[in-house]
């Protein structure tokens, strides 16, 4: 590994340090009785609304389509996620101190089993929210299910729905796509070849 | 008193003839503005805001009125004095104690003159006052919320008009005695007016913090109608103006009886060294009982106290508090121009505008340039004073607000008109006609130190024809007018609620950021509170019901009550639990003999019912809420008195 390289990676690991400072990830809902908008920052130890009674009116809201209420402290991920991204934080710096080019080859493997691993969780709470509905629910439309887009809007009876990453989710997308871009960079560079 | 000025005191209608003669040219001249025109500039496209909000007196419906400015549109009232079935104020529990007076429950008052708390002789957006006129009592609203926050009663008044009118700093708001009566009062001979009638100036301080009012001394003065007011600001901030008129002190048909002289006066109020002779103990306590009435945030609730004494200072006991600047004739609004230094005065029978200058008052009090005295305030010589006169400005002068601009705005009852003059040279600049007979006017900050301007609200008495026809009685009108250029141009007639007396308008961006959307449920401590749907629950003391009800989208909990009595006294305390902007819940029960409740999000209201016949009475949500909304519903069921059927409520500890 070049020295520019174990530099960059120790940087990218750095960066993640973001992620408990600023959300992962947004969702937002609008319709024509809420102008000003609905929204719930996902972050990698909580889920707060965006504004501070949001996440109650969304749970309000969501109890005559039948849907469970969030409940963040019914969530366990929000308990070992930070632990888990301390861990990748450690092994980037690891990495880039160690410097050997397999080990960067293999973090690189981490971090894309990681981020698939937190997007296929993330659709599954999505799917189970918006599929397991109360039976006795006041308003059931046929066929109708309530899960957010994974990424991107939707249409959701009066609500317009959007979900896209956060600043934390933008900072992580980037520390993750500069250590796999390095790690495809090193492995193409000849064996001990000047930088 | 003599002057050497002439002063004109011809019969009015006479008057009104002759100057509107002579007016009549500068009538004919006001520029036609293009209806076109005129709408662009009243224009708010849909979803956008107005630049001002107008704060105007409800006069004899006793409340406020909100509306926009450049578009006219209304957009809220406030209920300050009287009830308001509408949202309970003044019948739910929280909120009745707001109404209390030392003569009892009083639903109902006349609501002049809404006057904004300053800062540097600035609105800051904090509050805005209301005097009551008929029961004297003074009101602050909070501009956070739009709501009434504390009312307090003047003792030992009558009629109080010259009020509320703050400090430059809101050190105090003021209140008068408009008819002067027995202070304190006493059973005697009206026609012993003279010996025992008399006056009261009364200083309200305001806490700088919490805007929370106490009465801090009353001035004892001769017994003349005191009848509107201004605080001065720069050079003149300690003082405070008064107009006043039955110097003759005439007690029978004063419209003819107290209009013999030809100057009355202004009584001119050291406040500073009114503190000063209150501090040094020449002020004495005097009994009183009055009724200070307070809404406590954390529980939404008014609690009333009252208050047994009052500090009173006789003004003869205490020179160079008080000092009277003869002014023609039997004068009504005084105006201090945004440098302090002009004090402008509508001599509602005269036939010029007076101005007075505060730097030649302290001149002429320090000289002793005085003409007598009255009741042992001295009388200041007229021409000592006087800055100088608007000649002929139209008939009846009432009001003046300023543009910031070098030029004052004096509203014309007889003549029917605005009259823009110089500050400089006090010539007549330009005219404009009102429909019909305007009583106060008001520009954006037209009574501060730096006046917003751009626009002047006509607010006037008589609306005949301007509005299609609604039988006998016909709303107020108000007009919008352009003063941005050299040229008056009426721009929009709008109606109003109730007699707008007068009006205060402030740039929006000073109160929309401060706005409360929701209150907050978990900092609600209203003792009969249910904070979530686990609380609630019904409990009887004797022949009293307590319901402890949550509403939210889109149900009550309980909704099926079992064991009231006839004759019970059931208090539905309803909490919203919503905590989501503009989603207020109703609440009504067939016979409920007071008024509806409309509760806020967070917030508790409390509404008493007492049925009278056996029978299953339905309640429901009267705001519509939800797509659900018509389901929001419930059921008491009333048994005979005595009946045995146990008081039960379908609570989700009862499930």
């Amino acid at each position: 590994m070049s020295r520019l390289t174990r530099l960059l990676v120790a940087l990218a690991a750095l960066s993640m340090v973001v992620v408990y400072f600023r959300p992962l990830w947004h969702i937002g809902l609008h319709a024509p009785q809420y102008p000003e908008g609905l929204g719930l920052y996902i972050a990698v130890d909580k889920i707060v609304g965006e504004k501070p009674q949001d996440l109650n009116s969304i749970n309000g809201l969501n109890h005559y389509i039948g849907m469970k209420a969030i409940s963040p402290d019914d969530i366990p991920e929000l308990r070992f996620m930070p632990k888990i991204v301390a861990g990748l934080i450690a092994g980037g710096l690891l990495v880039a101190a160690v410097g050997r080019r397999g080990l960067l080859t293999g973090y690189a493997a981490v971090l894309i089993v990681f981020s698939l691993a937190g997007l296929a969780d993330f659709y599954k709470w999505s799917y189970d929210y918006g599929h397991d509905l109360n039976p006795a629910a006041a308003i059931k439309v046929p066929g109708m299910s309530y899960q957010p887009p994974l990424i991107g809007n939707k249409q959701i009876l009066n609500f317009h729905a959007s979900s896209w990453p956060a600043s934390g989710g933008w900072v992580l997308i980037g520390a993750v796509s500069l250590v796999v871009a390095l790690a495809v960079l090193e492995r193409r560079r000849p064996r001990g070849a000047p930088a | 008193m003599s002057s050497s000025l002439s002063i004109r005191s011809a019969a009015m209608l006479g008057a009104a003839v002759a100057v509107l003669a002579l007016a009549g040219c500068g009538k004919g001249n006001t520029p036609a503005v293009g209806a076109t025109d005129a709408a662009q500039r009243v224009f708010v496209p849909p979803g956008q805001f107005d630049e001002f909000y107008l704060f105007t007196s409800g006069g004899f419906s006793g409340q406020i009125g909100v509306y926009g400015l450049p578009s006219g549109r209304l957009f809220r009232t406030i209920p300050v004095f009287s009830q308001n079935p509408e949202n309970a104020y003044g019948y739910s529990e929280q909120t009745k104690a707001m109404l209390n007076t030392s003569y009892g429950f009083i639903p109902w008052d006349d609501s002049h003159h809404p006057e904004f708390s300053m800062t540097n002789g600035m609105p800051d957006g904090r509050w805005i006052f209301i005097n009551g006129n008929n029961t004297p009592r003074v009101a602050r609203v909070d501009l956070t919320d739009f709501n009434t926050a504390e009312i307090i009663e003047i003792p030992h008044s009558a009629g109080n008009h010259a009020s509320p009118f703050v400090t430059e700093n809101t050190e105090y708001s003021v209140a008068a005695t408009r008819f002067s009566v027995p202070t304190p009062q006493a059973d005697v001979p009206i026609a012993s007016y003279k010996e025992n009638f008399r006056g009261l100036l009364t200083f309200i301080k305001v806490d700088s913090a919490t805007g929370r009012m106490k009465i801090a001394f009353q001035i004892l003065m001769p017994g003349i109608n005191y009848d509107l007011s201004h605080s001065g600001k720069g050079p003149s901030r300690e003082w405070s103006f008064f107009t006043s008129y039955n110097s003759e002190q005439a007690h029978t048909l004063l419209e003819v009886n107290a209009s013999q002289n030809d100057k009355d006066y202004v009584a001119a109020v050291h406040w500073t060294a009114a503190e000063q002779c209150v501090a040094q103990g020449k002020a004495k306590q005097m009994p009183a009982r009055y009724a200070h009435n307070v809404m406590d945030r954390a529980t939404h609730t008014a609690s009333t106290t009252m208050e047994t004494s009052t500090t009173f200072l006789d003004a003869k006991d205490c020179p160079g508090v008080v000092y009277y600047l003869p002014t023609p004739k039997s004068p009504h609004g005084v105006d201090v121009d945004p440098s302090g230094e002009l004090i402008v005065v509508g001599g509602k029978l005269a036939s010029l505008i007076p101005v007075h200058s505060f730097s030649r008052m302290l001149k002429a009090i320090e000289d002793k340039a005085f003409d007598g005295e009255v009741g042992g305030v001295p009388v200041l010589k007229y021409e000592a004073t006087i800055a100088g006169e608007v000649k002929e400005p139209g008939l009846g002068p009432l009001h003046t607000e300023f543009d910031g601009q070098g030029n004052g705005y004096t509203s014309m009852f007889l003549s029917s008109e605005i009259v823009k003059w110089s500050l400089k040279d006090f010539t007549v600049l330009d005219r404009i006609p009102t429909y019909y007979s305007i009583g106060h006017l008001s520009i954006p900050g037209g009574d501060t130190r730096k006046p917003w301007g751009k626009y002047v609200v006509a607010l006037n008495k008589i609306t005949k024809d301007r509005y299609l026809p609604t039988g006998p009685e016909l709303a107020q009108s108000a007009q919008l007018i352009d003063i941005s250029g050299p040229k008056m141009q009426l721009l929009l007639d709008f109606p109003t609620v109730g007699e707008p007396h007068y009006a205060q308008a402030i740039p929006a961006a000073m109160l929309t950021g401060n706005q409360i959307k929701t209150f907050d449920l978990a900092s609600n401590k209203d003792p009969f509170a249910a904070l979530n749907e686990a609380a609630t629950g019904v409990t009887r003391q004797g022949r009293v019901v307590h319901v402890k009800m949550t509403s939210i989208r889109s149900h009550f909990i309980p909704d099926n009550i079992e064991g009231v009595q006839v004759g019970d006294s059931v208090f539905f305390h309803v909490t919203n639990l919503e905590q989501d902007w503009d989603v207020p819940h109703g609440f009504a029960i067939t016979g409920l003999t007071n008024s509806e409740l409309l509760v806020m999000p967070g917030e508790t209201r409390t509404i008493v019912w007492v049925p009278s016949k056996p029978g299953v009475f339905p309640f429901y949500c009267t705001d519509f809420c939800s797509a659900l909304h018509q389901e929001m519903q419930g059921w008491v069921r009333v048994s005979p008195r005595g009946s045995n059927v146990a008081l039960v409520a379908n609570t989700p500890a009862k499930h």
